[in-house]
């Protein structure tokens, strides 16, 4: 159900824990997953808790705990967009605006052609850098202007 | 100290740590066997406090761990920095990674630890990479792993990689999470010292905690004190955000007065007037602006003022600023941060929010604020972990300090500060240094 790569990067995290602690890894197994497949359909959840040993339900637990997780598809390139306070206080509301304008969604929405998925997101802890958001949670983006914003777009448009 | 001599992302290398004098405290430690109690009596003296937002004296966080204890012991280093306004150790990890690395070989060293986790934030996979690589060079060059500098030593690290969730920067939730699970705090006692990760004893300190050991070994537990003030040791990173010129971490000595950090941060933006300051992260009670002028930045100078230091993060607002929006959107966060396991959290935070959005949306009640506070008071101390009462904290210092704007807003269905004045003052802003 995984590729080779993502299974031996699956293997590399096992390796930081116990012999008998495989479940510590299961937050990154999920990731490594999520990176290659896009989203965690539930069957990839099951796949990654068996490779691990550890009861499905478990992996679900943490799967839909943590909010970087996308329990349903995403469009190719998910953006989220911090709005709290420290951000909001430098344009981070702005920001989110200006994107939901020019992408014509809400938060939560999809573009049709499934490019685009936008997300409000929680304290990300860049709150200097504001406003800030994230791309397919990796790549943080710092001091979005709305020129810079354009920018983003365009190329994120073009992959 | 932290900061100092690092150029930003041209110079967080093992070479170029080891120029700055870096991994000079391991060595010395190592080679002079260099007792575990002289280790914890010097951080003693230092009167470092935890960094993490509690303020804990470090030294006595390290005496608790049973160093006897035969079996397992960790080390975790919290570095889940998600508190709103907190972002100095994403600085520290990025900037200066091998201060964290060697202050853990250091801490593992008196404390008898053979394995230690660092646990980085979910939103920052860029500087968790980082790390790792980091991780590799000290690995590569005998800093970390077995018989470390041919002691006979052993201590291993690995890094982390939290997915989105606030709460795992309580220290028993981080567990958890180290453990594969839902990042839901445990129950304390008992505390980690004695059951910590999977079960053994464990030390949990925070990144700037960790990175400040090495420079107190190097400098001795006094000098690193006189830095700052009694019971307030040392230099401590603020990171600055809000309405002022140049947001951005700066690393000052405890006690520097806030008036003087305001200028460093490049003062109020557009020279507007300071109208509040939450000077220790989201959790720390606001205080208005004239008393904050008059504060000093340590942990007894803003007790005096009804709030706390916490991690050292000043959130900064002006007379733009719409106290009620300001709150609203914390509590949202609180709301959705709760982990759901306590229900006084987990249903309050959610009054809270509604509340407090009625209010900004016009729809206030005129016994609304009675029922934040009760609200407020029904959460606190009747949860497992602090985040019910960081909740609680930021609704009862905004209705205490600006209650007369809540009820403008409840009297007026409308703001007192008119939105387009609230709009400008906090649109897109990019300091030039940026």
């Amino acid at each position: 159900m995984l590729s080779q790569e993502s299974l031996q990067e699956i293997d590399r995290e096992i390796a930081k824990y116990p012999p008998d602690q495989t479940q510590s890894a299961v937050m990154a197994a999920l990731r490594i997953a999520q990176v290659e497949k896009g989203w965690l359909p539930k069957e990839l959840i099951e796949f990654v808790a068996r490779y691990l040993g550890m009861p499905p339900i478990a992996a679900f637990e943490v799967a839909s705990f943590y909010n970087m997780y996308d329990l349903a598809p995403v469009g190719r390139h998910k953006i989220t967009v911090c709005t709290n306070l420290p951000c909001a206080l430098s344009g981070g509301v702005h920001a989110a605006d200006y994107i939901k304008e020019k992408l014509g969604i809400d938060f939560n929405e999809t573009t049709p052609d499934g490019k685009f998925t936008l997300k409000e997101g929680e304290c990300m802890g860049a709150c200097g850098d504001a406003p800030v958001l994230l791309v397919n949670n990796h790549h943080m983006c710092s001091w979005m202007t709305t020129e810079k914003i354009d920018q983003m777009l365009a190329e994120l448009d073009k992959k | 100290m932290i900061l100092a001599g690092c150029d930003g992302d041209r110079t967080w290398r093992l070479q170029d740590y080891v120029a700055r004098g870096g991994y000079s405290a391991l060595r010395k430690i190592l080679a002079e066997k260099i007792p575990q109690d002289a280790i914890i009596a010097e951080l003693k003296t230092s009167v470092l406090r935890g960094r993490g937002g509690a303020g804990f004296p470090t030294g006595l966080k390290w005496s608790f761990m049973p160093r006897s204890f035969p079996g397992d012991k960790y080390l975790a280093c919290n570095s889940d920095e998600g508190e709103p306004g907190t972002f100095k150790d994403r600085d520290i990890l990025r900037y200066n990674p091998h201060s964290v690395i060697e202050g853990m070989a250091i801490a593992a060293y008196a404390m008898g630890a053979a394995r230690g986790y660092n646990y980085i934030h979910g939103e920052i996979f860029e500087t968790y990479s980082r790390f790792e690589e980091a991780l590799a060079e000290a690995r590569e060059a005998g800093f970390i792993g077995r018989n470390i500098l041919g002691s006979d030593f052993s201590f291993e690290l690995f890094a982390h990689h939290g997915y989105g969730a606030y709460i795992c920067g309580e220290e028993t939730a981080l567990l958890e999470s180290i453990e594969g699970k839902k990042g839901q705090p445990r129950f304390k006692p008992p505390f980690p010292a004695s059951y910590g990760l999977y079960g053994k004893p464990t030390t949990i300190n925070n990144t700037e905690t960790f990175a400040s050991v090495p420079f107190i070994m190097n400098m001795g537990g006094e000098a690193f004190l006189n830095l700052g003030k009694p019971n307030n040791g040392g230099m401590k990173l603020f990171s600055v955000s809000g309405h002022v010129n140049r947001p951005g971490n700066y690393e000052i000595p405890l006690g520097t007065p806030f008036a003087e950090l305001l200028e460093m941060a490049g003062g109020m933006r557009g020279g507007r007037k300071i109208k509040a300051v939450i000077p220790g992260g989201s959790s720390a009670p606001v205080v208005p602006g004239g008393v904050m002028m008059d504060c000093t930045m340590d942990y007894d100078s803003i007790s005096k003022a009804g709030s706390m230091l916490g991690s050292g993060a000043v959130i900064v607002m002006d007379e733009t600023t719409c106290m009620v929006k300001a709150l609203e959107r914390l509590s949202y966060f609180y709301f959705e941060e709760s982990c759901g396991q306590c229900t006084p959290c987990r249903e309050g935070t959610g009054w809270l929010y509604r509340v407090v959005h009625r209010i900004e949306h016009g729809l206030g009640r005129p016994d609304d604020l009675d029922l934040l506070n009760s609200v407020t008071t029904n959460i606190m101390g009747r949860t497992i972990c602090a985040l019910g009462d960081a909740a609680s904290m930021p609704v009862q210092s905004f209705v205490k300090h600006f209650g007369s704007e809540f009820e403008y807003h409840i009297e007026n269905k409308k703001c007192l500060v008119p939105p387009e004045v609230q709009r400008a003052g906090s649109q897109i802003y990019v300091s030039p240094s940026c």
